[in-house]
């Protein structure tokens, strides 16, 4: 056992301000070491680079030449818990033979889905009324740009595209 | 004997608490005697919908899934299964739509009665904050609805975070979670709607409230009492002493009344008018869906379409920052003089010039003129009559004419598109030459049709153009009068 009078004794200038310093900077060495996770783990995606991985759409048969159709593939980042949003749509339009283009559904105005009118050969925007034509060039309406489109390649009679991100000005898909 | 013994707790609860001593002087606190007034009480109106929509918040959130795959089903279970579920729904959702509208009256009256001047220019800048949370409330829970809205919503949302200059991918990566809309989207914008913001939300109203406190409550403008950073803090203290009256029960019986009132109104749509959605599931396969902001986005909704495509980027990406720097800076910028709104025509032009705007964007929203009515030419057929007594080609254009979804943009008979002008007499305006010019060219915002329509299509449609003309009018014609050969 201590005798009391040690507690109660008035520690020195240099004993105090040691004191006050260590708390300083314990409290700093604390702060960080929660702070960096914490910011790193919430700025995460921006660190795992998107990098875009090849698609298989089906069979080249199951696209029609001289036709435009809707394609679904599932997001390659998909987690279980995504449900239906983990599946993306796309128009592919096959020229002739193995010639192929594949669209974004997503408007390059403001991303909404357009649709795809057989008839007029035209796509059409529901939001802002942007129209594109059947190659995805910009017709009329708001769009900086035409319908962003896929890269694509037939391998063993199949269609790939590159995909796994939403299209955006910024980055097409 | 029973009060007795509830006196005795209350005594007993004070001794330990001290809560008493600590409130009665801040609820019986002297204000302006003219302030305790109806105008004086959207501020506590719009803290009344703050607990409510925490309270039903709460509720929601017992029964809500922020899964990507069940939250839309969780949201139909609330509609339907839940014990009283879509009232709880409906009280939130039209709760939220309240709560924006009376922060903005709120909002309109401070900026009015001159309140954001000296001394109380925190209190402005923090009622900013909270004006932003509040919008940033109302864009997540709409997220949160899980719908096809929803998802929809969310692209735009990344569509303009991309447009930032050189940090754009970077801002939908972190506004998404990931490269794309997903599971990890939805826990991102469940965090922020339910922990993050009203966090923040609470902290600033307890700011809020306590600079209220702490520097009195606007004293009533008249015209001519200026501001001045000399005087004005005594005479606000004179103007107390002289004419003041407790808060309670003198002012806060009105606030209570209106606190009340707003509540009673929103529980009253929530049970006439019921939940908002979920409005379709959200597969993002479903492409025939034409998605649409909740109410309180439907002027950007409008003004995007609106906008010459080529300011759109800058105005994106300016507007905003422009539009909070004012407002943060507008105390800094007009902190003296005079604070009657009748004395600052100015300010009341600015104030009606904003809430004209948005209101007619915001009716515009709901119409939205601008978009092709998807389904116009399978639902709408040629009105009869202007298809009696055509000849046969002109009743082909006819059938070209609906085929060819000419009536997406374009309304006959009042039915049909908006975006493109209505045909009904269109052959008073265009020559025959000139029809055949603006389908086969486009134009003025038309597409081209050239490659779309055969040269027999083409002369079929013409030829039905020419008959939508009214009856005594005659056909536009080009003066020069038809090119003849040479002889």
């Amino acid at each position: 056992m201590c005798p009391i009078h040690e507690f109660a004794a008035p520690a020195s200038p240099s004993r105090r301000s040691f004191l006050f310093t260590l708390g300083l900077v314990l409290s700093g060495l604390a702060l960080a070491l929660a702070g960096v996770p914490i910011l790193g783990y919430v700025l995460g995606p921006l660190s795992r680079r998107a990098a875009q991985t090849w698609i298989d759409l089906g069979p080249v048969a199951s696209f029609p030449e001289r036709e435009t159709r809707l394609a679904v593939y599932e997001n390659p980042y998909r987690v279980v818990w995504d449900g239906a949003t983990a599946k993306i749509a796309c128009w592919v339009r096959r020229l002739e033979g193995d010639h192929f283009q594949v669209f974004a559904v997503n408007c390059a105005h403001l991303g909404c889905p357009v649709r795809w009118f057989p008839q007029s050969r035209l796509f059409m925007c529901p939001c802002h009324g942007g129209v594109y034509y059947e190659d995805g060039s910009r017709a009329s309406g708001p769009p900086p740009r035409g319908l962003f489109e896929y890269e694509c390649a037939v391998r063993e009679g199949r269609l790939h595209v590159r995909g796994g991100q939403i299209p955006t000005l910024s980055e097409p898909v | 004997m029973p009060r007795q013994f509830g006196t005795a707790i209350a005594k007993w609860l004070e001794d330990r608490t001290g809560f008493g001593a600590a409130v009665t002087p801040i609820l019986g606190h002297t204000v302006p005697r003219r302030t305790a007034s109806f105008w004086y009480v959207f501020g506590s109106s719009t803290l009344a919908l703050f607990v409510l929509q925490v309270a039903t918040g709460i509720c929601l959130a017992l029964v809500y899934v922020p899964s990507a795959d069940e939250a839309c089903q969780s949201l139909v279970y609330l509609n339907q299964g839940a014990h009283l579920g879509w009232f709880l729904r409906a009280a939130h959702f039209w709760g939220s739509n309240a709560m924006v509208l009376v922060l903005v009256v709120h909002m309109l009256q401070v900026f009015l009665f001159g309140a954001y001047k000296y001394p109380r220019e925190l209190t402005w800048v923090c009622g900013v904050l909270l004006l932003l949370c509040t919008l940033g409330m109302a864009f997540t829970g709409q997220v949160l609805r899980w719908d096809q809205d929803a998802y929809w919503g969310l692209g735009i949302g990344a569509s303009i975070a991309s447009r930032a200059p050189g940090i754009g991918q970077g801002l939908v990566h972190i506004l998404l979670g990931g490269p794309i809309i997903g599971g990890r989207t939805l826990s991102r914008f469940f965090t922020v709607h339910v922990f993050l913001v009203p966090a923040l939300l609470m902290a600033l109203i307890g700011i809020h409230l306590w600079l209220v406190l702490r520097l009195g409550v606007n004293e009533w403008p008249m015209p001519g009492r200026l501001v001045d950073r000399e005087t004005y803090r005594e005479r606000y203290e004179e103007e107390v002493q002289r004419d003041g009256v407790p808060f309670f029960p003198v002012a806060a019986r009105k606030d209570m009344i209106a606190m009340a009132s707003v509540v009673l109104a929103v529980l009253g749509c929530a049970a006439l008018f019921g939940p908002h959605g979920p409005r379709g599931f959200p597969d993002p396969t479903v492409v025939d869906t034409s998605p649409r902001p909740d109410f309180f986005f439907l002027w950007l909704f409008a003004l995007f379409a609106l906008l010459p495509p080529w300011t759109e980027t800058f105005i994106l990406l300016v507007g905003p920052v422009v539009a909070i720097g004012f407002l943060l800076a507008l105390p800094f910028l007009s902190g003296t003089g005079e604070k009657s709104w009748l004395r600052r025509p100015g300010s009341v032009l600015v104030a009606v010039s904003i809430l004209l705007v948005i209101g007619t964007l915001t009716g515009l929203g709901t119409t939205s003129p601008w978009s092709p009515v998807m389904d116009g030419w399978s639902a709408m057929p040629v009105p009869v009559a202007y298809v009696k007594g055509r000849s046969p080609l002109e009743l082909r254009g006819a059938l070209v004419l609906q085929a060819k979804q000419c009536r997406n943009c374009h309304s006959l008979g009042g039915e049909g598109g908006l975006r493109g002008p209505a045909l009904d007499g269109v052959a008073n305006r265009l020559t025959r030459d000139q029809l055949i010019q603006q389908v086969l060219q486009g134009g003025g915002n038309m597409p081209a049709y050239g490659k779309n329509l055969s040269p027999a299509e083409v002369t079929a449609l013409v030829a039905f153009m020419q008959t939508l003309h009214p009856k005594d009018e005659p056909v536009a014609r080009t003066a020069a009068g038809p090119l003849t050969r040479a002889r």
